[in-house]
């Protein structure tokens, strides 16, 4: 049951051969036992999520029932999620319990799909890792020693070690591509605006997107489904006609052009990497695609403008936490200076601090000019540098991380080398485009490697389908982590 | 253009931080390691490039002057660290 897909479960649940309920006890016992390994989770609710679950069975009997009626999907911690405690794995939100739902969770709900947890992330997801967590590392299902990326580690953890069928997570600089990539699954950041961040604890606002977490592109596909949509309360939200994600599924993919910027294999990337990446590239040829060389001369800036523009963005999105409304308040304060002082020191950890040290910098008197509108500038030089691209291709392919799952601790105490395990992510957030990450091989040390599939702006559908005609010829999504069986 | 133990405090007390010597120090050679990988930017020629602060330099969209929220003041509050009387507690400001 956990391995199938949620096209095929929803295949299951429409004939009524099995029921939300006993799906939703499938996943639950399987998290309780395998969550004291990975900690995908902090927020189990068993009781509301078989709640949910029940109503979807009500849903499916009376014949309402859509695709995603009675599926499990984990939400990242990032989701405010009525009645939930909402952490963003933060002491500062250590004690938040969401008195409303995220767009993203008001649609799921109404699909009737179950909440089956709240999953562990970096710390306001300021991180490649799962490291910076309140609540302790994420574990990499395929070797516990390792992380399983991040900042959507505990989502993507879940859905590898087959806590989940599907996960939601958020991307500001691959926070989703990226442990997607570590941990052997699929994830799709949309085009920015293409899903609503109303409810998702901001970071920085300009780059943050939502998006799906699966096994497989057509999975990720009915996801988007209910996920994508315009909302007025995100004023970035995209007024746009709903689209049907699943739409190009099973066209042929020959004589499409596949770009391959020479940056994404020139040096840097990990050769077990490269070597699987270069296969699947093969296989697109195979499947008919011609390869055509492109350039993307200004990605390798993309990380320093990233690391002014979103610590910028991020000081005055984390200027909200100042113990008064909700959230953290040190117990031992001398005035009100000393209270905001005192938790905001003892409510963040140290990543996160960082982050709104740099970005106060930055944005403070004298430097803004050099740092922040620079930034805004080069930004603007790396968007055009993927316009060029795409007059020449309509896909563009590469490795979505230099490595593949590092050791726990490794990077932990060096944020430069961190940063630049995005290398190959941030680029496409500051553009706006969407991205996603399949996986194909694995290295050396048997760990999972992705393949990063990026499209023009709102060609998430193709993409999917480019995804999906790899899933067809190759079978690495089907592949599994030893360890995850469950008595 | 390295940043010294003061800038480190003096933004620390901007950004409403708490931080002590040790820490500082700690940070203010992370932060220095971060601004040489900032600084590869710098140098880039951006003359005549228009800033980029959204990725469809997209317009704001205008709504109606109306009321579309619903009172939901106790349920937002029982959230608070300290509500008395319908009201957010905090140290006292004024003398």
């Amino acid at each position: 049951m956990h391995n199938a897909t949620i096209k095929s479960l929803s295949a299951e649940l429409a004939a009524r051969k099995l029921s939300s309920v006993e799906l939703a006890k499938h996943f639950i016992k399987r998290i309780k036992v395998l969550n004291t390994k990975y900690h995908c989770f902090i927020t189990l609710d068993e009781e509301a999520s078989l709640k949910q679950a029940r109503a979807a069975d009500r849903l499916r009997a009376a014949g309402s029932g859509q695709p995603l009626t009675g599926i499990p999907i984990a939400q990242k911690d990032i989701f405010c999620t009525r009645g939930w405690l909402t952490t963003c794995g933060s002491r500062m939100l250590s004690n938040f319990i969401s008195p409303y739902d995220a767009h993203v969770v008001e649609r799921l709900n109404a699909a009737g799909a179950v909440n089956i947890g709240k999953t562990n992330m970096d710390e306001f997801a300021m991180g490649s890792s799962s490291e910076t967590s309140y609540y302790g590392p994420v574990r990499n299902p395929w070797d516990v020693s390792t992380v399983p990326g991040g900042s959507s580690g505990g989502s993507a953890a879940a859905v590898a070690a087959r806590l989940a069928p599907g996960a939601i997570g958020t991307d500001t600089g691959g926070s989703i591509r990226q442990p997607a990539a570590l941990t052997g699954i699929c994830g799709l950041k949309p085009t920015y605006g293409v899903v609503s961040r109303y409810g998702m604890v901001a970071f920085a606002s300009s780059l943050d997107q939502g998006g799906p977490m699966a096994r497989t592109a057509e999975d990720l596909a009915l996801m988007m489904n209910i996920m994508a949509g315009f909302d007025a309360r995100d004023s970035t939200s995209l007024e746009r006609e709903r689209e049907d994600y699943t739409r190009e599924l099973g066209k042929p993919i020959k004589g499409m052009k596949v770009g391959l910027p020479k940056e994404f294999f020139a040096k840097g990337a990990a050769p077990g990497v490269v070597k699987a990446v270069e296969a699947a590239v093969a296989e697109y040829r195979k499947l008919g695609c011609e390869t055509v060389g492109v350039s993307l001369p200004n990605m390798e800036l993309s990380v320093p403008v990233y690391y002014v523009l979103a610590p910028a963005e991020a000081s005055s999105n984390l200027a909200r936490y100042d113990g008064v409304r909700y959230g953290y308040r040190a117990p031992e304060y001398s005035d009100f200076t000393d209270m905001y002082k005192k938790t905001r020191a003892q409510g963040f950890g140290a990543e996160v601090k960082r982050r709104i040290l740099i970005g106060t910098y930055v944005l403070s008197h004298g430097y803004y000019d050099a740092y922040y509108i620079q930034a805004q500038k080069v930004r603007r030089l790396i968007a055009r540098d993927f316009a060029e691209a795409f007059k020449r291709c309509d896909v563009i392919m590469g490795p979505t991380s230099p490595t593949t799952a590092f050791k726990i601790g490794e990077k932990a105490g060096d944020p430069v080398q961190m940063y630049l395990s995005d290398i190959y992510t941030i680029a496409v957030n500051l553009a706006g485009l969407p991205g996603m990450s399949i996986p194909c091989g694995f290295d050396a040390k048997g760990l999972p490697v992705g393949l990063q599939i990026i499209g023009n702006y709102f060609a998430e559908a193709r993409m999917l389908n480019v995804a999906h005609q790899y899933q067809r010829a190759t079978d690495w999504h089907t592949r599994a982590p030893k360890g995850i069986e469950v008595n | 253009m390295a940043l010294t133990l003061d800038d480190v405090k003096r933004v620390a007390h901007l950004a409403r931080i708490a931080i002590d010597e040790a820490e500082a120090q700690a940070v203010l050679s992370q932060l220095n390691d971060v601004f040489k990988l900032v600084a590869r930017m710098q140098a880039v020629d951006t003359r005549g490039v228009e800033p980029m602060s959204h990725a469809l330099d997209l317009v704001q969209r205008l709504r109606e002057d109306a009321v579309t929220e619903s009172d939901q003041h106790s349920l937002f509050q029982s959230v608070a660290p300290h509500v008395e009387g319908d009201l957010y507690l905090v140290p006292k400001v004024i003398e």
